[in-house]
């Protein structure tokens, strides 16, 4: 592990002035993935700035919904009245997510930016474009159990991680990001890119810019939200995909329906396609899985991966099965 | 003399583990804690390894490392310590250019701090000639070995198999197949070396000091009794603790560069994934041919494994189908090849676990075939005497297993057909398989007793616990076999200074180290009677005490409850329930965790565990906990585990028998045969991940 500096900056644009001011720095939050990072060699920082201290570190009501600093542990966002109320999907998608002991740690801003699991990423040995741009990538004709199947390139099919950036781009959350200039905002939908020919650029940030908090809209499509993640073991696996949808029938037919994926991306993938083809339809298995197949049309896949078709068509089924007032027909 | 059977008063009962304590509160030393016991602060070792799976090490370029300020040394095959002998490539770290497998061993760094010496692993740059690898057992070339792990012989033939196969009304011919599998024991490999005057001290996470001693004094040049090893305290090692590995090695011959100051290794879980061994992949192609009644009359298996052009392990996949049915005739094989890839070695049950799998998934494939219930099935080709040998069993009770569970499992309401049964989104099955394990037994074992006051009694022997519990179960077996309460023993483990054991390994650890405490204890009263005085001691060394005119064996029936999700194939195991019959069971507490960890490694084998080894460079790459996944706490539900009563004085004095594998074996596939039941779709490779049911 490479020497570096710790600094405790003592507000957020002191943080955010370090950073910015130097390509070697980066933030650092609860560490789960930054510390794993700069053991295994793939991140090589020089400054680490520990903004865990901030006080951003509360969940608290607006006008328009939810205001989450982005210290707030995982542990303690699922945990929230609020949330579980409001939008029970973030709060199990948050719950399917890693082990107690790292949602104790993890941070909400944290949790957004941790980046791919792709084996060889995370392996320095082997070439990846993500890590090393221009150095190949491994996991095409590699391991590919774990690979997207939407939004892909030729330079990456690595899959974004995150449980809960799924359920907040499903509930139209958007993140507020301090730079040097002052703060804006995006859409969590808009905070993640696809690889293209750089996949080392993963989202929209710029270096330095500090997510301060995430907002949630409150809606009453969202009280109706669920996530439904398959994974190899019962707990503490990524997933293999993920849906997270927030439903409402009226009359026996959909009336509004949202739904994002995990598992099939480089980020976190909203199905709006799909939720095109299922408005005003009555919700039927066969309906679901025709909507998840046109969402589908243009997706790429391998023999290791191919079997995330089916199972997309499963958690989709699963997740609005869960939110329908009566029983789906088969 | 040999060792006679014994009153048992503290066999049988729960004694506490008398190192909990140590272990919960975080005082239990392991490998690399040993500080204390050191009089200058450690070096910190830590491996930079080859990242080519065949080549040479043209140089090693140290210059950034070394210009680190707490990089002591970077040792490569140029500078580090010469051995007297080379032959185990897998040990002979450091000693020439070649390179035999991607991950292997390459230099050594030594620094004043461990997070120094990662970064000087780092910076330090090797420079390797790639050659032509050939790390993919799919199509690689294939050869009889002379004999497989245990000294089995690789191939067997009895009867007219092909005649018996030709004319069998009902033919099962089936492929069935393991992944790469890794132990990963919680404690890393780890070990603390120190060279002085000539002499090594090792401080080692291993199964095995004496076989460590043995195997490494030699290769250094050394006499044995220059190399001590101890091992306190071990955080598992499930066979891959059970052999010395090359991280034992460069700690020895950096302690010995170091001459004088102690070094500490810490091998990172990624690293175990090239150095300390694993279970190779398995190919069974079985042949089974029967009578419409099911009786078997003609039995193949012919196992293909993965081994390294490194050092040759064989796995011993189809000896179980040597002693499991009747059947007259009776073929098995072993093929291997031999690849540029990391060593194989010892995991759990090596052998009856790929083979029982593929058996038993076999039994199940043949119910399927000729309509017959599964129990049923195995109760008509239960043999009268053992297949192999001929020989008389010594207690075989396997089909009381069997009953006995499926009475507790209530198998009598479950649907003759497949994909019957349908809860909410969950198709739901059940599923049976054997188990057996040989009542292995070493020789050569040897215990000393000394009296001290007070009719107190010092018992030792060389034997590690590594974390089974023998500490506590050898207390009472030497506290029986004395005729005196456990409080009135002090046992000393886990030494070379100590006399000889043998490998906690095999199941054969308890059997053979506590006949070795029986045949003292029992001398020792001959030698000096009921009231010795203190200061006298009897030490006795065995060379053998099981009945050689029987067929030793354990036995076990495992049945599983399997839930397949209709929509996602996600599958779960909600029951598992294990029947054995393992002799006497010496402390029910520990016994009962060693079967309940062995049902849970089954269902990690049957539903998780696979490692990828990437075909274009040869290493595996889902080398950590994250992507290799073992069972978590959420997979293990309803565990329950029972044993006939039992009192085996044919395998051992106590007896007993070994416990340690026989959870693990037949597990994966009850719970492949269980999903099988409830979905319909037969599963024949582990593991039964949810894309296998979800297309
Ligand atoms: C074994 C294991 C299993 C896991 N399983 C799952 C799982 O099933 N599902 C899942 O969703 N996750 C899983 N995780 C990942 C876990 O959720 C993340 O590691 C965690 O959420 C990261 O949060 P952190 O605060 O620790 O981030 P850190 O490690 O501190 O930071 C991660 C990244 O975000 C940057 N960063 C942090 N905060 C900010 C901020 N406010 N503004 C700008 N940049 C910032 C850091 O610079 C760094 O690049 C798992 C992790 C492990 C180790
Ligand atoms: S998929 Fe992306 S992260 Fe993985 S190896 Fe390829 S480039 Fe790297």
């Amino acid at each position: 592990m490479r020497e570096l500096t710790y600094e405790v900056p003592a507000t957020a644009e002191e943080a955010v002035a370090k950073v910015t001011g130097d390509e070697q720095a980066r933030f650092l939050g609860g560490g789960t993935n930054l510390v794993d990072h700069l053991k295994l060699g793939v991140s090589t920082p020089k400054v680490l700035v520990d903004i865990s201290r901030l006080p951003f570190d509360a969940v608290e009501q607006t006008d328009d919904g939810l205001r989450i600093g982005t210290n707030v542990r995982n542990s303690d966002l699922a945990a929230h009245p609020l949330v579980r109320s409001g939008w029970p999907g973030l709060s199990r998608a948050l719950l399917a997510g890693a082990s107690g002991q790292l949602r104790n740690q993890a941070t909400t801003g944290g949790n957004l930016l941790q980046r791919t699991r792709c084996v060889y990423f995370q392996d320095i040995t082997t070439p990846c474009n993500k890590r090393e741009p221009g150095s190949g990538c491994s996991a095409i004709e590699g391991y590919g159990r774990h690979n997207a199947l939407l939004g892909t390139s030729e330079a990456c099919v690595a899959t974004h991680p995150s449980d809960m950036a799924v359920a907040l781009v499903a509930l139209n959350a958007t993140v507020v990001v301090l730079g040097p200039d002052g703060e804006r905002r995006i859409p969590v939908a808009d905070l993640h890119t696809l690889p293209g020919h750089h996949p080392e650029v993963e989202t929209t940030l710029a270096h330095g810019e500090l997510i301060t908090h995430v907002e949630l809209p409150v809606t009453t499509l969202a009280k109706r939200s669920t996530y439904y993640k398959a994974r190899d073991r019962a707990s503490y696996a990524f997933a293999l995909v993920s849906a997270a949808a927030a439903l409402s029938i009226e009359d026996g037919v959909v009336a509004d329906v949202a739904l994002a994926w995990g598992g099939v991306a480089h980020k976190p993938w909203r199905a709006s396609r799909a939720e095109e083809a299922l408005r005003g339809q009555p919700l039927e298995e066969s309906a679901i899985a025709s909507a998840v197949d046109e969402e589908l049309r243009d997706a790429v896949t391998g023999p290791d991966n191919d079997y995330k078709r089916a199972l997309l068509r499963g958690v989709t089924t699963a997740a609005l099965s869960r939110l329908a007032p009566t029983e789906v027909s088969r | 003399m040999t060792a006679r059977p014994f009153e048992a008063r503290s066999m049988g009962t729960a004694l506490d583990r008398v190192d909990g304590r140590e272990k919960v509160t975080g005082r239990a030393t392991y490998a690399v804690e040993h500080d204390a016991d050191l009089d200058e602060a450690p070096l910190h070792a830590w491996l930079v390894t080859s990242t080519t799976a065949s080549g040479r090490v043209l140089r090693v370029d140290a210059a950034e490392a070394l210009a680190h300020p707490h990089v002591v040394t970077v040792l490569d095959h140029t500078n580090a310590p010469r051995l007297a002998d080379t032959e185990d490539r897998e040990l002979a770290v450091l000693q020439d250019d070649r390179i035999g497998f991607r991950g292997q061993i390459v230099a050594v760094v030594l620094a004043e701090t461990s997070e120094a010496a990662r970064e000087g692993a780092r910076l330090v740059r090797v420079h390797q000639e790639a050659a032509d690898a050939s790390v993919s057992l799919d199509g690689a070339e294939t050869y009889a070995p002379e004999e497989a792990n245990g000294g089995f012989e690789a191939a067997t033939d009895q009867g007219d198999f092909d005649a018996a196969w030709a004319a069998a009304p009902v033919q099962l011919e089936q492929t069935y197949s393991t992944p790469l599998e890794f132990n990963n024991p919680m404690e890393p490999h780890a070990a603390t070396a120190l060279w002085r005057d000539g002499s090594l001290t090792l401080w080692d996470s291993t199964q095995a000091v004496h076989g460590v001693a043995s195997t490494l004094a030699p290769m250094l040049g050394i006499s044995q009794d220059r190399v001590r090893v101890q091992a306190p305290y071990i955080g598992g090692g499930f066979g891959s603790k059970g052999l010395p590995h090359g991280p034992e090695m460069a700690v020895a011959l950096a302690a010995r560069w170091a001459d004088g100051r102690p070094v500490k290794l810490a091998v990172t879980r990624q690293q175990m994934f090239g150095l300390t061994g694993y279970r190779t992949r398995t190919v069974s192609h079985l042949r089974i041919g029967a009578e419409p009644d099911g009786r078997i009359t003609a039995l193949e298996h012919a196992a293909v494994g993965q081994s390294s052009a490194v050092k040759e392990f064989v796995e011993q996949t189809a000896v179980p189908a040597r002693m499991m049915y009747a059947a007259s005739s009776l073929r098995t094989s072993h093929r291997v090849a031999a690849l540029d890839v990391a060593v194989p070695s010892w995991m759990r049950a090596p052998g009856e676990m790929p083979g029982m799998f593929a058996l038993e998934v076999a039994m199940d494939d043949l119910a399927e075939a000729t309509g017959i219930d599964p129990i049923e099935l195995r109760e008509r080709n239960e043999p009268e005497v053992d297949p192999e040998t001929g020989n008389p069993y010594n207690n075989r009770r396997l089909v009381e297993c069997l009953h006995r569970g499926a009475d507790l499992f209530g198998w009598q309401d479950r649907p003759a057909e497949p994909r019957a049964t349908l809860d909410g989104d969950w198709w739901v099955g059940t599923g049976v398989a054997s188990a057996t394990y040989p009542a292995s037994f070493a020789p050569g074992n040897t215990a000393r007793i000394i009296a001290l006051d007070g009719g107190r009694y010092e018992v030792s022997i060389g034997a590690v616990d590594l974390g089974t519990g023998s500490r506590t179960v050898l207390l009472q077996i030497a506290a029986d076999a004395l005729g005196v309460d456990p409080e009135a023993i002090d046992l000393a483990l886990a030494d070379t200074d100590l006399p000889m054991a043998t490998v906690a390994g095999g199941s054969s650890g308890t059997s053979s180290w506590g006949t070795a405490i029986a045949q003292t204890a029992q001398q020792f009263r001959a030698d000096h009677g009921e009231h010795p005085d203190p200061g006298v001691e009897t030490t006795t060394t065995t060379d053998g005490y099981p009945s050689t005119d029987h067929a030793l064996h354990s036995f076990g029936a495992v049945f599983a409850e399997a839930r397949v999700h209709r929509l996602t194939g996600e599958v779960r195991v909600p029951r598992l329930l294990g029947v054995y019959s393992v002799g006497r069971v010496i402390n029910p507490m520990t016994a009962r965790s060693q079967l309940l960890g062995g049902l849970t490694m089954g269902l990690s084998a049957a539903l998780f565990e696979d490692a990828y080894q990437d075909p274009r460079f040869g290493h595996v790459v889902t080398q950590d906990l994250a992507s290799y996944h073992v069972a978590a706490h959420a997979d293990v539900r309803d565990l329950q585990v029972e044993w006939l009563d039992d009192v085996d004085e044919l395998a051992t004095p106590m007896g007993s028998r070994g416990i340690g594998e026989i959870g693990i074996v037949g597990t994966s596939a009850a719970i492949l045969n269980a999903a099988s039941h409830a979905t319909g779709v037969r599963v024949r490779d582990l593991p039964a991940t949810p894309d296998v049911f979800s297309s």
